[in-house]
């Protein structure tokens, strides 16, 4: 039996669904296991016993909303030798960060009946906005086995292995015929981060863009093979704003077919 | 005067974030707050404008516990207003998925969440080392739940296949031919885990509730039904706002919400149970009555057996999909959209889940309406806690508040949800 201290891990949710979270415990093959190697010293979702840090490693979940929150990130910071974000939330400001593109009280107004109880700042931002990470995993919602290897890799002092090609090689990878090509159908798959094994082209949609944008991605390129497919200005700029609507590429492109009158 | 406040800051083993205030004065309970503090996430105003069919997939984000249930309410008002209808083959695939989604949730809040609280452990993990085989068999049936989730939905967590009018793709009966023999296995686990949870040392605890629910004319209900209720309501689900109001309370970013007519109800499964015994099947009946169950159930610290149950009802219901499985002709039916109105309301696992959209004639969304299940219990938790925290006054604190937070853990909070995570504070004055 191995006598050294097992890294301690800690788990935070900020604005989000819990589901990146809800990924560790979908783990139930490897989740005895991770506890077995890890010493679990603070996930609110899973356990009533909360220990104060320092820990060796923090998963973060969930984007920064509020003005609470914002200075809870910095404790968070200060308290983890190591962060990684997890998720579209915390990586880009997840779908809340629709908020960004417009007047907050709008949405407040149309959500509660008495604003004023609610604070809330005017912008959904990712953690990186705020403080230092120092990985960042992709995904709405993150796959579970990208985050056991990332979780295994910071532990051991390794680089993560997580491909950042697109969901097209994925996807010509798993043998799944081209949805544009052969159906027809719209895919932000060309310029998305690959990680979710291809889901969506091989269930017969075209990719949703869930994982953000792949590097270097050609958005303009895209648009143009969407335009010529038939979609209009208007499913393009929503194509490219949901789950990483604030992630730059993404939110660029969704920019560039904007229409004053229809802001979704 | 003697005055006191005990606070749980960071209520654990939910899904979300708030906090529990009680406020004790002159050795009397003088307040309770459910707080929850989740941050704002705005759906019902970032829908707007958006394409109805887009409705499922962004309403999935409101909650990674229970996406299927936001799908499914999502995709029954839309069709409701475009007026499509979807049954046969279809309907029964929503159906599968649905009872994956109840076996995944279900088995996630009994094991690894709840039962700690009747074993009197922080967690699961803990739980282990005690209880092995009992976590072993709940990690097997979460994930014989999230392998239906998997088949038909393409993923556990916000899955993709689900589309106004039905699916992307249909599976084959060959690829469900597995999902059977999984199911199979699962189901005499959910009998196992039911016995085991049945022997839980339960407080005595009774209250007079008015429990809501779907009912269905021939089905245990998931996806559609009236809303009725032990007190003579039987509503059409597009009468929901007419008796049911949401009022937006200082200590909480969730709504709460009230039946018009008399104020706090109860959903979820002890409600499902109680109001539709009868639909079970007989096997599942006997089961219940074995594990000394019978409907009327009024003390929610059973209702850990209740869900166990229908864990066993829902592996029963999936085999029964399977078995009557034949592929449809198309993966959905066809869809236009138009300018109306649409509501629905399915049983997601902690209770009744109201949506309501108006669209215009492209079909973009004008306005949305989302009433979870857990912004439905809230008040009636906060009943129930008011009566324990008076029982349990002269407790010790740390017993109090594990008392309290075992009550709030009865209904399955899903604070991400409603909005947000809880912490116990108890002011004594």
């Amino acid at each position: 039996m191995d006598a050294r201290p097992r890294p301690t891990l800690a788990v935070w949710k900020f604005a989000s669904c819990d589901g990146c979270q809800l990924s560790l415990l979908d783990c139930e093959d490897e989740l005895l296991a991770v506890a077995g190697a890890l010493d679990i010293a603070s996930f609110a979702e899973a356990s009533s016993t909360l220990r104060p840090g320092p820990y060796d490693l923090s998963l973060v979940e969930g984007s920064i909303t509020t003005p609470q929150d914002a200075e809870r990130i910095r404790a968070v910071r200060a308290a983890s030798k190591r962060i990684i974000t997890i998720g579209a939330c915390a990586t880009a400001g997840g779908i809340q960060a629709l908020r960004n593109f417009v007047d907050v009280n709008d949405y407040i107004a149309v959500v509660y009946a008495t604003p004023a109880y609610i604070s809330t700042l005017a912008t959904s931002t990712p953690i990186s906005a705020h403080v230092k990470v120092d990985f960042a995993l992709h995904g709405c919602p993150i796959n579970k086995t990208q985050l056991l290897e990332v979780i295994s890799a910071l532990l051991a002092g390794r680089k993560p292995d997580i491909p950042n090609d697109s969901v097209c090689v994925a996807c010509k990878r798993r043998g799944t015929p081209c949805v544009m090509v052969a159906q027809g159908t719209p895919c932000l798959g060309p310029v998305t981060q690959a990680g979710c094994g291809a889901i969506c082209p091989a269930y017969g949609r075209g990719c949703y863009g869930c994982f953000g944008p792949a590097e270097a991605a050609n958005t303009a390129a895209l648009a143009a093979a969407w335009t010529a497919l038939g979609a209009g200005r208007r499913s393009i700029h929503r194509a490219f704003r949901t789950f990483n609507a604030a992630a730059v590429p993404f939110r660029e492109e969704s920019d560039a077919h904007g229409d004053e009158n229809h802001q979704g | 005067m003697a005055t006191k406040t005990i606070r749980v800051d960071t209520l654990t083993r939910v899904e979300g974030e708030g906090a529990l205030e009680l406020d004790i004065a002159d050795g009397a309970v003088a307040g309770v707050r459910l707080s929850i503090f989740e941050p704002p996430r705005f759906f019902e105003a970032l829908l707007r404008g958006r394409a109805g069919a887009e409705a499922p997939d962004i309403t999935a984000r409101i909650c990674g516990i229970c996406p299927v249930a936001y799908q499914m309410s999502a995709v029954h008002a839309i069709e409701d207003a475009w007026g499509i209808t979807v049954d046969g083959p279809l309907r029964a695939l929503r159906r599968l998925l649905y009872c994956g989604e109840w076996i995944e949730s279900h088995a996630l809040h009994i094991v690894l969440l709840h039962a700690p609280d009747f074993l009197g452990f922080p967690d699961a993990i803990s739980m282990a080392a005690a209880h092995a085989e009992a976590v072993q068999r709940g990690l097997a049936l979460k994930k014989a739940g999230n392998e239906v989730l998997r088949l038909l939905g393409g993923r556990e967590i916000h899955p993709v296949n689900v589309r106004v009018g039905g699916f992307y793709r249909v599976p084959t009966r060959a690829e469900l031919a597995p999902l059977a023999a999984t199911l199979e296995a699962a189901h005499a686990q959910a009998v196992a885990l039911a016995r085991w949870v049945a022997e839980f040392p339960f407080p005595e605890f009774a209250r007079n509730y008015e429990f809501v629910a779907l009912r269905h004319p021939d089905e245990y209900p998931l996806n559609a039904g009236r809303i009725v209720s032990n007190r003579g309501l039987d509503i059409a689900v597009a009468e929901y706002e007419a008796a049911f109001a949401e009022r937006h309370v200082a200590h909480s970013t969730a709504l709460q919400s009230g039946l018009r007519a008399r104020g706090s109800y109860l959903v979820g499964p002890l409600a499902r149970f109680n109001l539709n015994h009868d639909r079970l099947g007989p096997s599942v009946q006997a089961l219940a009555a074995e594990l000394g169950l019978a409907p009327g159930c009024a003390n929610p610290f059973r209702s850990i057996i209740v869900r166990a149950i229908e864990v066993v009802y829902a592996c029963e219901e999936a085999l029964r999909l399977i078995a009557a499985y034949e592929p449809p002709s198309a993966p959905a039916v066809p869809v236009a959209p138009r300018a109306g109105e649409g509501t629905a309301c399915t049983e997601a696992p902690r209770g009744i889940l109201f949506h309501r959209y108006r669209l215009d004639a492209e079909g973009s969304i004008l306005e949305a309406r989302i009433v979870p299940p857990t912004s439905q219990n809230q008040s009636t938790i906060e009943d129930d806690l008011r009566i324990i925290a008076t029982r349990d006054l002269r407790l010790p604190e740390d017993e109090l508040r594990d008392h309290c937070e075992q009550a709030i853990r009865n209904y399955d909070p899903c604070i991400s949800c409603s909005t947000h995570f809880l912490r116990l504070e108890v002011r004594r004055r």
